[in-house]
């Protein structure tokens, strides 16, 4: 079974995606922030990280920008969960390693197809 | 392929079963009970326009007049227009990765022709534009050609513009696509030109189709006989084999498929889930090919 990694400041919307993702056959863990999701990665990296752009602690964007220089096994997927849509901040994400991008709020089709198009279902 | 009878219709009111056999004489789709609820919502538009206070209202008002206009509108209303890009991610990486580079390898002539058939709007014939057009080196010097046809108005008017609203982007469509391929307008994201310039746009019915001008390479009619009875599936078939050549190859949407119909298609012996001419009813072939 492949294992995505939830990584979201917000309890509901972890749920949400928990719950979308345990639909698709994945298991599933949360993390609170960048800085947990890099000490989880460490731990035992997932397949894919869903993982939020404005987080306090550590950012998406710091998580990504780090993540090279972590001791991480295999890198994950990144799917990029955002509530905007701007270009440039799509592009923002893509330059900084995200593999993909969804805005949010998402349902579980599209869910669904990103998790295609990475490659993990 | 479930079959779908007009018997579903029983439990119907009588508005509605009067609208559903209107769909079904125009369309060929019946209208099944799990979508009734939904014809109902669909339908509330067309009431407001009209100041008709509901469906058994609207249904006695086209009983009396012959209102083709109202007609029409009913009827695309009723469609199950539902698409989105790449849709079944597996069947297009097979495209790209097989089925195209095999009509590649077998047209000498350098053409290649493909029918989206029940396009919706353009979802399905736009996914095809970007795998061409990401590969368009190994394209370069090809006459392409991509006709999308659907019965609704409404739907073959929004694929002609090609805008999409943000949730119908992030459904299926890769993020560097998106980037590369559309533009971020008010309403959403626009397809670049030249993404629809390649594709031929057309409504077009295809129980009286006047546009399609076969044979084709790639014949999509994915999602849309679902919906359709028994026979009507048959006749389907008949068309697209119409239109096909030796080396055509059929998809069908993921919960569709040719057997079952007197073999007009059979399954494709390299191309998981595709179809195409049983041998004895290939004949020679009408343009030259490549021979392996
Ligand atoms: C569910 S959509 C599928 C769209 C696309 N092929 C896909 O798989 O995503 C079915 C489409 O078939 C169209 N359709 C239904 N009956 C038709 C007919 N008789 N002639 C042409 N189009 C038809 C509908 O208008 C609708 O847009």
């Amino acid at each position: 079974m492949k294992n995505c990694l939830v990584v979201d400041d917000s309890k509901v919307i972890r749920k949400v995606a928990r719950h979308m993702l345990e639909s698709l056959d994945l298991s599933v863990r949360e993390a609170v922030d960048g800085q947990d999701a890099l000490t989880q990665c460490e731990a035992s990296s997932p397949d894919v990280v869903l993982l939020d752009w404005n987080m306090p602690v550590m950012s998406g964007m710091e998580f990504l920008q780090a993540l090279p220089g972590a001791n991480i096994a295999a890198r994950p997927k990144i799917i990029f969960c955002t509530t905007e849509n701007g270009v440039g901040h799509i592009k923002a994400a893509v330059e900084a390693g995200a593999d993909e991008y969804v805005m949010k709020p998402f349902d579980r089709e599209t869910l669904e197809s990103k998790l295609a198009i990475v490659g993990v279902i | 392929m479930k079959a779908v009878t007009s018997r579903a219709s029983s439990a119907m009111g009588e508005g509605i079963r009067a609208l559903s056999a209107l769909l079904e004489a125009r369309t060929g789709q019946v209208l099944s009970q799990d979508r009734q609820w939904r014809a109902e919502t669909a339908l509330q538009p067309v009431l407001r326009a009209h100041g008709l206070s509901d469906v058994e209202v609207l249904a006695a008002h086209l009983a009396r007049h012959r209102d083709m206009r109202l007609e029409a509108q009913v009827v695309d209303a009723l469609l199950n227009n539902e698409s989105s890009f790449f849709r079944d991610h597996q069947v297009f990486e097979m495209i790209r990765g097989q089925v195209l580079p095999d009509i590649r390898a077998r047209r000498a002539d350098r053409r290649l022709r493909i029918w989206s058939a029940g396009c919706s709007t353009g979802q399905e014939a736009y996914s095809l534009a970007i795998q061409l057009c990401n590969d368009a080196e190994n394209w370069r010097g090809w006459r392409i050609e991509i006709l999308a046809t659907d019965i609704s108005a409404t739907a073959i008017h929004r694929a002609r513009g090609g805008i999409f609203p943000q949730m119908d982007v992030q459904r299926g469509l890769p993020v560097n696509d998106l980037i590369q391929w559309f533009e971020p307008v008010a309403e959403g994201w626009r397809a670049h030109g030249r993404l629809r310039g390649m594709i031929d746009f057309r409504q077009d019915n295809l129980l009286d189709p006047q546009a399609p001008c076969g044979p084709y390479d790639l014949l999509l009619c994915r999602n849309v006989m679902l919906y359709f009875a028994q026979e009507r599936r048959g006749r389907m078939f008949d068309l697209l084999k119409r239109h096909s050549h030796e080396d055509s190859v059929l998809l069908l949407g993921a919960g569709e498929t040719a057997i079952g119909h007197g073999e007009p298609f059979v399954a494709h012996p390299d191309f998981r889930g595709a179809y195409r001419l049983p041998s004895c009813a290939r004949g020679p072939a009408r343009f030259p090919l490549r021979r392996a």
